[in-house]
């Protein structure tokens, strides 16, 4: 980071308090032009960048459509025509959120993205996949309907096959919905800001076959006078 | 939208530095705007999702009761009620964390993780699925005898009386309890019949679920009761719910349901997974799930396993994924 990142000078000009050496390390790891960037590497040129923010927009979906289900209490969407259309909003957006995601993480690992200390990057991408996995089964067990009824009493045999279930009874309603309102959407969200702040720290992997000479920087005369030479999408937030 | 090109001649001029990937990217950019991507991206997916909510809505089959049970099959409502009894269920048999059966937990090699588990939701199958709940109710006099001469019984004597009623429902025709030839039953018949009477007349549901308490957010006795029967199972088999139907990534209907366990799910269709003859069939539940985490501890690490990482190199979508800038370099 970048105590020379243009407006980023003052922030990082700390005096000894606590404050002042939060303020220091967070603006030094997050500088605003990595966070809010208003360029990126040319080779960001592909359909496959869509799906990473295409994740995350599902999952604004996912919470909205979730807190109104909240707001109202598990069985409320049962009963109510409304109800059953936000539970109709929750069930696809969470289905578009998966297939979203998995594209996202098939395209990092054939682009190998975990090069250039990127390693933690795709971690925290795989412990977010997983951590979907489990916040979508807890909300399948409490739907409260004859589906929870079946998925719960089959799943237990695999947790308690391993001794999970004597401590995440996926029988106890109760234990269930606060894992899938509370505890997980927390963990969840957690993992996806980290991951989403990691992606800015360290940017868009460059290609496999990238070489020293396209690191040279491009002259400000030859970049002006640079045509477009391609409209493919442009996206990169969760690279 | 304006984009920068690297002058021709330079392209890969340079040598592939190892550490080129770590390095911030100097070279060509191109102008762009993340917020309007996001928002962008949220309009077209908020979009998408209300169509789909709106066109295909989602599925709500309701919840089975005791009641629903008990009348659509009273025959094995009856056989299930006895085989709590008999001590003979799933769940009286099942191991841990309910019950402390022999040689019933299920096993990965010399590892005894459900054993060692320990016994941390107990669950005593005939206490809390048939007696209890009966106390609880009003009683007639009929069953208030049966309910103590069945307390007032040795544990053998019990066992004795619901084995013997639970042989001779099945050598009845389509388990017709009605038609059970006289015999050495003790008071089993009564309780089985006052538990129907009770679950016929609704009054079932809620005194398994409570077990006498006012609130209540813990369904395990109620869950573990209803799944010792064939009815659920039937219901869901009926909705290809099975487990050797994929069931675990179907969905009641034709919803698409968590499809992303279709790798979990795969491995109980196969062999010697599906095989209960064998030992890794007899633990499938174990083994597949400890094959799954190790496949999913292999995916977090793929950066750093040899040849896996190397993948992505061997076999070059990546080329595809970056065909611009392939494009332009295809003369190097």
């Amino acid at each position: 980071m970048t105590a020379d990142t243009p407006g980023a000078a003052d922030p990082v000009k700390a005096p000894p308090t606590w404050t002042g050496r939060l303020r220091e390390r967070f603006f030094g790891t997050f500088p605003p032009d990595k966070l809010l960037p208003d360029d990126q590497p040319e080779y960001v040129a592909s359909w496959i960048y869509v799906f990473g923010v295409a994740t995350l927009a599902a999952l604004v979906f996912i919470i909205g459509s979730g807190l109104v289900l909240t707001l109202k209490g598990p069985q409320w969407y049962h009963v109510s025509s409304f109800g059953h259309f936000v539970n109709s909003v929750h069930l696809w957006s969470v289905e578009l959120f998966f297939l979203f995601m998995v594209v996202h993480l098939w395209g990092k690992f054939w682009m190998a993205a975990w090069r250039g200390r990127r390693a933690l990057t795709w971690m925290t991408g795989v412990v977010c996949f997983l951590a979907s996995i489990g916040t979508a089964f807890t909300g399948y067990v409490t739907q409260t309907n004859f589906d929870s009824q079946w998925i719960s009493t089959q799943a237990k045999d695999g947790l308690n096959s391993v001794g999970i279930g004597a401590w995440f009874n996926v029988l106890n309603l109760g234990q269930m919905l606060l894992f899938h309102v509370a505890l997980l959407p927390l963990v969840l969200g957690a993992i996806v800001v980290w991951h989403v702040l990691l992606v800015r720290t360290h940017g868009v992997v460059p290609p496999i076959d990238a070489t020293e000479a396209d690191l040279e920087p491009v002259p400000p005369a030859t970049a002006a006078a640079s045509p477009v030479v391609d409209r493919e999408p442009v996206t990169e937030a969760t690279s | 939208m304006t984009t920068t090109e690297r002058p021709a001649e330079h392209a890969h001029a340079g040598r592939r530095g190892s550490d080129l990937a770590s390095r911030p990217w100097t070279g060509a950019k191109r102008e762009y705007d993340i917020v309007k991507e996001f928002v962008i991206a949220v309009v077209l997916v908020g979009a998408l999702t209300l169509v789909l909510a709106l066109v295909f809505s989602s599925p709500d089959d309701p919840s089975l009761t005791l009641k629903t049970w008990a009348t659509a099959a009273p025959s094995d409502f009856v056989s299930t009620v006895v085989s709590e009894l008999a001590g003979t269920s799933t769940s009286a048999g099942y191991g841990q964390p309910y019950n402390n059966t022999p040689d019933a937990a299920q096993k990965l090699g010399p590892l005894q993780l459900q054993k060692w588990a320990g016994v941390r939701i107990p669950v005593d199958s005939a206490q809390d699925f048939v007696i209890g709940p009966l106390k609880s109710l009003p009683q007639s006099d009929i069953t208030s005898a049966a309910l103590n001469a069945w307390t007032g019984a040795s544990a053998d004597q019990q066992a004795k009386w619901a084995g013997n009623y639970s042989d001779a429902i099945a050598k009845v025709p389509d388990g017709d309890y009605t038609k059970v030839a006289s015999g050495d039953y003790g008071p089993v018949p009564v309780l089985a019949a006052a538990e129907l009477a009770a679950a016929e007349g609704g009054s079932l549901d809620g005194v398994v679920a409570a077990q006498g308490k006012f609130y209540q957010t813990d369904y395990t006795f109620s869950l573990l009761f209803l799944a010792d029967g064939s009815y659920l199972e039937a219901q869901a088999r009926a909705q290809h719910l099975g487990g050797d139907q994929w069931g675990m990534m179907n969905e009641t209907g034709s919803y698409p349901g968590q499809s992303w366990l279709w790798l979990y799910t795969f491995w109980y269709q196969v062999k010697p997974f599906s095989d209960p003859n064998t030992t890794v069939g007899a633990n499938a539940d174990a083994y597949v799930w400890a094959l799954m985490m190790l496949l999913t501890l292999g995916l977090v690490l793929v950066p750093f396993i040899p040849g896996l990482r190397s993948v992505p190199r061997w076999i070059p979508l990546h080329r595809a994924i970056w065909r611009v800038y392939y494009r332009r370099h295809q003369h190097s």
